[in-house]
């Protein structure tokens, strides 16, 4: 186990590297440069959830998001063809509302973080057989079973919603069907004619 | 202080007792690649440097060390440089968890099978970032049909992995293996056989090696993602690409073959002559004859058109692999014997 030392170097070195990137997400020029500091910001809060022993959500969060759900974003967002421009003219104009709500977030999260009124316990000492996945997953399944159930259930509505969405109307793509191909008879394709051979006259 | 010095320093020296046999063997897996598709197609391969080509990797390893960096001139500078290491990390990270033998290894934590699915969906990034910052239409090309096809068979092979940890009961790689004790019959591949052809089309699919390696594509879009690169650069995909071979191959030994665990055990006669061994024999020897099979199934098989590598993985794995998760789980009810007693 790392002593308290090494864990709070550790500690401190992701979490500035998460703001850091946290603030380049904004303040990045480039699109695509934006979207990979938010991939590196999930990795940092990832080893952050880990060194609270929380391997299953860190784990789980490099998995989905960084793996699966950035992947597709920054796919998106390499496709499309961003005039930095027209983006930055919008910068200025709306600089007055963006400072109100960073004031009234800042503030919050002020109010909501003061030790006062956070009730920050120790990081407990989890025993030794103590696995984060079974301990998440009987919780799951047991006592928050119905909330778990619901938002699987909302995530098959999304899932169906989209995709009926997208296979609206006609396909305008070109697939080969494959019951009619491996169905053709080659006799229907190649005509063949019996001709007599021809002779020099 | 000076324990947790010593800690580190003992974990420094794990990992270069991983980490340096690993690349020799990738640069042996090519030299092997190169021989046995060679023989495949009646030809005999590299044979001049050194005895048999033995020396044949150590001399393309110092050619690319010599050979000129080129930079694209409207490429990403940083982006472009990040790529190579991007594609590699990953790919070494995740051996700091593969048991090679029982306690033999780095880091014997409880969410290993998590921590692999975790670090080989990071690879994908060294791809993309290399195709986009390239600032070239073949590399993007690349990139984009690489996307598409490591995000769609990671769901596969994760619903495969999801099988094995129901089946095994755990996370932990060293458990998962000790729950399949007790001879060949009860290695995870026959009661989890189409998750583990399921696994294994979808780790072809995750390292890009052919039937499905339609990021590179010589044929259709040059060298895919990795056709601006040159020198150090190119090598870095290379050592990427084969050590996820070798991690794809090692994990389909754990998974789904026993992987230190013995093939004659619970044999009568066989057991007590082959008792000797070390495990870590037989888990090379399984991870080899894994190796050979990548090499051959290249050597073999055509490539896959596009959208038949989509309605592949999304219409015939994925489902399969739903199936067979509800059938385990049915199994594991009813404590099905042999396996699930």
């Amino acid at each position: 186990m790392l002593s308290t030392v090494l864990q709070q170097i550790v500690f401190y070195f992701f979490a500035a590297s998460l703001v850091f990137s946290a603030a380049m997400v904004v303040l990045s020029r480039n699109p695509v440069t934006s979207a990979l500091f938010l991939v590196y910001s999930f990795f940092n809060s990832a080893i952050l959830w880990m060194l609270l022993n929380a391997e299953f959500l860190s784990l789980v969060l490099i998995f989905v998001y960084v793996g699966a759900v950035m992947t597709l974003f920054l796919f998106v967002v390499m496709m499309l063809n961003i005039d930095i421009e027209t983006l930055r003219k919008g910068f200025v104009r709306y600089l007055p509302f963006g400072l109100v709500a960073v004031a009234l977030v800042v503030g919050l999260m002020i109010t909501a973080i003061w030790p006062a009124n956070f009730g920050a316990l120790p990081n407990p000492q989890a025993a030794a057989d103590y696995s984060n996945t079974g301990a998440l997953g009987a919780l799951l399944y047991t006592h928050y079973v119905y909330a778990f159930e619901l938002a699987a259930m909302l995530l098959l509505v999304a899932i169906v919603a989209a995709i009926s969405l997208s296979q609206h109307g006609k396909p305008q793509r070109k697939t080969q069907n494959i019951s009619k191909q491996i169905d053709v008879d080659p006799k229907d394709r190649v005509h063949l004619v019996n001709m007599l051979s021809e002779k020099k006259q | 202080m000076w324990n947790d010095l010593l800690t580190l320093i003992w974990i420094v020296i794990k990992i270069i007792i991983v980490i340096v046999p690993l690349l020799l063997a990738v640069a042996y897996l090519t030299f092997a690649e190169r021989k046995v598709i060679g023989y495949i197609q009646a030809r005999i391969g590299p044979n001049r440097v050194g005895y048999f080509g033995l020396l044949q990797p150590i001399a393309d390893a110092v050619k690319l060390f010599l050979k000129e960096p080129i930079y694209p001139s409207s490429a990403n500078p940083v982006l472009f440089l990040l790529a190579p290491i991007l594609s590699m990390a990953p790919a070494l990270a995740v051996w700091a968890v593969i048991p090679f033998d029982k306690g033999w290894v780095i880091a014997n934590i409880n969410a290993g099978l998590l921590y692999i699915l975790a670090m080989t969906s990071l690879g994908v990034y060294g791809i993309l970032i290399a195709g986009w910052a390239s600032n070239s239409k073949y590399a993007f090309f690349g990139a984009m049909r690489s996307a598409a096809q490591v995000v769609s068979y990671e769901i596969a092979m994760g619903f495969a992995l999801v099988g094995v940890l129901m089946a095994a009961g755990s996370t932990n790689l060293q458990d998962i293996i000790i729950r399949q004790q007790g001879g060949i019959w009860h290695w995870f591949w026959l009661p989890l056989l189409p998750m583990f052809l399921v696994y294994w089309i979808s780790g072809l699919a995750e390292t890009n090696r052919l039937p499905f390696d339609m990021a590179e594509g010589e044929s259709e879009i040059v060298a895919g993602f990795h056709v601006e690169y040159s020198s150090m650069g190119f090598a870095m995909f290379f050592l990427a690409e084969y050590a996820n071979m070798i991690l794809v191959a090692a994990l389909a030994t754990i998974f789904f073959w026993g992987g230190w665990l013995s093939p004659f055990q619970g044999i009568p006669v066989l057991d007590s002559i082959f008792a000797w061994v070390p495990g870590i024999v037989w888990f090379l020897a399984k991870l080899g004859f894994f190796l050979l099979l990548f090499i051959w199934i290249r050597g073999t098989l055509p490539r896959y058109r596009y959208d038949q590598i989509m309605q592949l993985g999304w219409k015939v794995l994925i489902p399969v692999t739903i199936v067979w998760i509800v059938l385990i789980g049915l199994a594991i009810e009813f404590r099905m014997p042999p396996w699930f007693t």
